[in-house]
């Protein structure tokens, strides 16, 4: 399984490589990482196909929501699954997130076992 | 009268002439007198009449002075509530900015402590690990997993003390300033209002986006300001910035390709530090420009704006610190606002 994690926040990368670390040596899961929503459909035009992106709603220029609708609407077949990851977990976020399309959505700070068991249920 | 004339008629050395001289000298003399009698009877009547006129005119004053005593009474307490109103102003303005910020400060905590949590729940799986390879003798895998633990310990320090500062600043937006110029890295005062404001914003508005530029001029070190000040300059200055985008995207059409844009930078020229707030927003019409740094003066719609922040930052930058707060601007294109400090 292919993972991209979005976030405009660097520690995140060192964070999810521990976190996952049996699975990716297991080989199980494989990271990659954008800074930013721009960054991040840069990657995925690239044709680098990610089963899962982990996105950030707040994060300067393009917001988590934007790039949802980017993905949503641009990479059909088949649609990745698209997580929200977001230090305000408001009704009005939610919503939107959920009408643009958004499989899930997280609440910061992030519970890594939760995110486990979410990401396991994938086929 | 008539017995000095009797008593001239009685000596005898004088000729009937002298004596009708005398007589008609007397009754002259007598004529004068009486005259001069009704001049001091009048002259006494109009003293009296003045000094009535005194009296009156004195009491009249004394009411006079008791009115003004009175009015100076009714001035004072009314500059008094003034004075009280001002800070109770100052004071709701800070708080209407503390309000903006709150969302970012939210989202701000929240980003740190997510790390805190977990590099520190994952940082003991770690050790645990560490004890299962030092049991079977990996003492080079250990070693890796120790230094894991290590730089996890470091970003739990780190992220931690950036949830304090923002608490710290958070607390020092609402209190009333100390006035005490302290040490102060203005580019990570300048970077935390630019996140927070940010943050702020884009928890109220949603549809908020808008390019953030910076340029710090890394030689500046520390300069001695009062922090508390300065960063409310700044923050008030960056909110207007993405105040002015927003309000020209929402003028533009909906492909208009119009990219907010808000850059923040300092620099150091000779003895002065700048500090360039620069937004490519809807600019400040010529009329207003006047205008804008007067107390009160606003052109957001009501409720929306206090109409302080820029007073407020004018007078904190002039007087609190001896600098210049200016702006350049174009209508419909870009303003910038310059804190000039001297060194």
């Amino acid at each position: 399984m292919k993972i991209l994690v979005v976030d405009d926040e660097k520690d995140v990368q060192v964070l999810f490589e521990q976190r996952f670390r049996k699975e990716i040596r297991n080989k199980e899961m494989e990271f990659a990482f954008a800074y930013s929503g721009e960054d991040a459909l840069k990657y995925l035009n690239e044709l680098h196909e990610a089963v899962l992106i982990l996105s950030d709603i707040n994060m300067p220029g393009m917001s988590g929501l934007e790039l949802l609708r980017h993905i949503k609407e641009k990479h059909h077949q088949p649609p990745p699954v698209v997580m929200m990851i977001t230090a305000y977990g408001d009704a009005e976020n939610y919503n939107t997130a959920m009408r643009l399309g958004a499989d899930d959505f997280l609440t910061k700070p992030l519970e890594f076992s939760l995110l486990k068991e979410k990401l396991k249920a994938i086929p | 009268m008539q017995s000095i004339l009797n008593l001239v008629d009685q000596i005898e050395t004088l000729s009937a002439e002298q004596k009708k001289a005398f007589a008609e000298w007397v009754k002259a003399a007598d004529k004068n007198i009486t005259i001069t009698e009704f001049k001091l009877d009048r002259t006494e009547k109009v003293k009296r009449t003045t000094a009535i006129l005194l009296e009156e005119t004195i009491q009249e004053l004394e009411l006079k002075r008791k009115a003004i005593e009175e009015t100076n009474t009714a001035l004072q307490k009314s500059l008094e509530e003034l004075k009280a109103t001002q800070a109770q102003l100052i004071q709701s303005e800070k708080m209407a900015s503390l309000g903006e910020l709150t969302a970012g400060i939210a989202h701000e905590i929240q980003n740190p402590l997510n790390f805190v949590n977990n590099f520190s729940e994952v940082s003991n799986e770690l050790i645990e690990e560490m004890k299962e390879e030092l049991d079977k003798g990996n003492k080079e895998e250990a070693k890796t997993i120790a230094d894991d633990v290590k730089q996890n310990l470091e970003k739990i320090n780190f992220h931690g003390k950036r949830a304090d500062a923002i608490v710290k600043s958070m607390l020092q937006h609402s209190r009333t300033s100390n006035n005490k110029k302290e040490p102060t890295d203005i580019n990570a005062l300048a970077d935390e209002y630019l996140r927070l404001a940010y943050h702020g914003l884009r928890a109220k508005d949603k549809s908020f986006n808008a390019a953030i530029k910076t340029d710090y001029d890394e030689s500046i070190g520390l300069i001695k300001i009062i922090s508390q000040d300065i960063g409310r300059v700044i923050l008030n200055l960056i909110t207007n910035a993405f105040y002015a985008v927003m309000e020209k995207k929402k003028l533009q059409s909906a492909e208009g390709g119009y990219e907010p844009t808000v850059t923040v930078s300092t620099k150091k020229i000779d003895n002065k530090i700048v500090v360039e707030v620069k937004d490519n927003g809807t600019g400040i019409p010529q009329k207003a420009l006047d205008k804008i740094f007067q107390p009160f003066f606003t052109t957001k719609p009501t409720g929306q704006g206090t109409g302080l922040g820029l007073s407020l930052s004018y007078d904190i930058v002039t007087k609190g610190h001896g600098g210049e707060l200016k702006v350049e601007t174009k209508e419909g294109e870009y303003t910038m606002f310059s804190i000039i400090l001297s060194l």
